[in-house]
């Protein structure tokens, strides 16, 4: 038979583009651990987010004014004239949201799994060159609709540089571009939000993943796959991306779009958690809110800013905190990766961190009271202990032993089945002393006895997991 | 034809120089490209003087003006006022102002030309924020200790109504006097020495 004409042409593209050489090395040979779940769901998911922001993004600067007397009105016209104008920009704003959540728990699956450890200690630096990189996009781009909180909050973030002993003054009036901020600095900060860092996002990405397909991926048991490989190369727990992590990852991508567009359709403001309230006043600079915070994303750094109490010293504790991030694989001393395999002090150490995260990412959301405040340096003190006291309590580590091969884990039918064990058991048949109509009716009450059971049992697996 | 092999040396000599002339060719055209983002003629000239009319103030009056887009605050102080500043010491970081700015001039315990017309940057020292005006003395909300001054909404830094910073607040010094001079009895200009004080 002769090849059809679209072969041909197919063919003569293949010639000339290692396409099909790019292709097998990344998808279809590219061999991933088996035993991914739900955690390994955030990198495709955050390649997702970037998509969405560049195309949204696209289209806002299609209509969107860098210009200091027509910025604020250029948005307002977005949402109210454009057709779908609010659709996109909901998008965006909620996009730059979603990207931050998106990126924590893949970070934090990181630190669970001993992602960052040795060998994938680049895969690290990499992913958090994009996190600053990522920060420094979501600042600028809060600028450009210039409203107050756009406007006081660059305000505040650019000060932070004239804290720099010496050259700081100058420094921050060369990033302002004006004595105050003002359209100089609106017009960089668009140029940079829409070229320049957009630009380093794609290549740090573009790193992140051939380094990541250097070495392979982890997985939640932390065991090296490449190690054990059948006759044809192939690790033994491995399987291919393509078909199936593409088909897997797009299961997440359903569920992810169904809480994206919730949130865009029903709560796009988030109750002035994404689109803060006092960013639809234009921006005013002859007065400040009454209470300006960042977006939440930036509050757990901006709750150590604050919490201590010099200037200098609170920028170099703020920014500390991101390059103490970088530092982790050297930080790290412990010998296993996973924290399933890892000693109850790491586990213990990870849940503090992730409290004091959380609380302060909720303070710097709230005015600093002076009980907030000391609330604050706590918790700074257990983030920064976290990290700085790692070389020292990691070696203290019992760990458990790692297997070989990656090991299977309970499965869906378990859990439900362990599930239905609790109920069966918290709750208990009542059968009446005679059914009214004849009928031999059952009722189900609570156990008290059972609850108890059911809730010392689950203690002590919790305690059990945390040794 | 060259049959002694290569010369390695001549060859490292090349590179080197191609890479000196490349760096310093580097560091020539980054001057421009850095410098093109420092503020324009055009934001330099707007820092313009600014005149002001206070011929129609109130005691206790606080005129907002914008010079160089900051704001800058005109407050006519009452008698009351003035007393009151000169208790405040003891409670104040930099009461003799050593570590901050303004012009020789209003380097004084009240910090201005004339005691009863206190003019300032409206911008707080610590992460520039613009303090509000609370010259009310001891609200619910500021607690006893409040002698009426500036108070900062974002970070929580007192100023007096001097513009003088309170201890254990994060903004590092008093807030900033600009350079001014009285034209005449009724009328101010914001950004410029008298002659005599600029000399």
């Amino acid at each position: 038979m002769k090849p059809s004409r679209l072969t041909l042409c197919g063919n003569w593209f293949l010639d000339r583009f290692p396409m099909a050489k790019v292709w097998n090395e990344h998808m279809t040979h590219y061999y991933a651990p088996k035993n991914f779940n739900t955690w390994y769901f955030f990198g495709s998911l955050a390649l997702l987010v970037l998509v969405i922001q560049i195309v949204t993004g696209i289209l806002l600067t299609m209509n969107y004014k860098p210009d200091a007397k027509l910025a604020f009105d250029s948005v307002e016209y977005i949402m109210r004239e454009v057709p779908w104008g609010w659709l996109v920009r909901y998008m965006h704003s909620t996009g730059a949201s979603a990207f931050f959540i998106v990126v924590y728990l893949h970070m934090f699956r990181g630190l669970m799994y001993g992602s960052f450890k040795h060998p994938r200690e680049l895969i690290w630096i990499f992913g958090m060159c994009i996190f600053v990189a990522l920060m420094a996009e979501a600042f600028m781009g809060y600028l450009l609709p210039w409203g107050q909180m756009s406007y006081w909050g660059a305000q505040v973030i650019i000060s932070l540089f004239s804290a720099i002993p010496v050259i700081g003054d100058d420094l921050s009036l060369w990033i302002r571009g004006d004595y105050v901020v003002s359209d100089a600095t609106l017009n960089r900060f668009f140029a940079f939000h829409v070229i320049a860092v957009p630009l380093a996002l794609v290549m740090l990405v573009f790193l992140h993943i051939v380094a990541l397909h250097e070495v392979g991926s982890n997985n939640p048991d932390g065991v090296e796959i490449k190690k054990i490989k059948d006759a044809k190369g192939v690790p033994l727990d491995g399987i291919a991306f393509h078909p199936y992590y593409t088909v897997k990852d797009i299961v997440g991508v359903a569920v992810f779009l169904i809480f994206f567009s919730t949130v865009i359709f029903y709560m796009p403001e988030m109750n002035g958690f994404f689109l803060e309230h006092a960013n639809f006043i234009p921006a005013d600079p002859m007065k400040t809110p009454e209470h300006i915070a960042p977006v939440w994303y930036f509050t757990p750094f901006y709750a150590i800013l604050r919490a201590i109490p010099d200037k200098f010293a609170g920028v170099i504790a703020m920014f500390g905190a991101i390059i103490v991030l970088f530092m982790l694989p050297w930080l790290d001393r412990g010998p296993v990766k996973s924290i399933r395999y890892r000693g109850g002090i790491y586990k213990k150490a990870l849940v503090l961190f992730v409290i004091s995260f959380l609380v302060l990412g909720y303070l710097g959301t709230q005015p600093a009271t002076p009980a907030a405040v000391i609330i604050a340096r706590i918790f700074t003190a257990i983030y920064f202990g976290f990290f700085l006291l790692m070389p020292i309590y990691t070696r203290w580590e019992i760990t458990k032993p790692v297997p070989v091969r990656v090991a299977s884990q309970a499965g869906m039918k378990e859990c439900v089945a362990e599930l239905k064990q609790a109920f069966d058991e918290i709750t208990t048949v009542v059968t009446p002393a005679t059914g009214s109509n004849g009928q031999a009716g059952s009722k189900r009450g609570l156990s008290i006895k059972g609850i108890v059971n059911v809730i010392t049992r689950f203690a002590k697996k919790l305690k059990a997991s945390l040794d | 034809m060259n049959n002694k092999g290569v010369d390695k040396s001549k060859r490292q000599f090349l590179t080197s120089a191609l890479t000196v002339v490349g760096a310093v060719g580097t560091g020539y055209i980054a001057v421009p490209f850095l410098a093109q983002m420092q503020p324009s003629v055009k934001a330099k000239a707007a820092g313009a003087p600014v005149e002001v009319d206070i011929s129609k103030m109130e005691p206790g009056q606080l005129l907002r003006v914008a010079w160089r887009g900051k704001p800058v605050w005109i407050l006519n102080r009452t008698p009351d006022v003035i007393a009151t500043l000169g208790t405040l010491d003891t409670e104040l970081r930099d009461p003799a102002s050593e570590e901050s700015v303004q012009p020789a001039s209003a380097k004084n315990p009240l910090r201005s030309l004339k005691p009863e017309l206190f003019v300032a940057v409206g911008i707080c020292t610590h992460l520039g924020c613009s303090p509000t005006f609370r010259p009310e003395i001891a609200p619910a909300d500021l607690g006893e200790k409040w002698k009426g001054g500036f108070f900062c909404p974002c970070h929580g830094s007192w100023f007096d109504l001097a513009g003088r910073v309170y201890r254990g607040v994060p903004a590092p010094t008093n807030l900033e006097i600009p350079p001014y001079r009285y034209v005449s009895d009724t009328q101010l200009v914001i950004g410029e020495l008298a002659k005599e004080a600029s000399a």
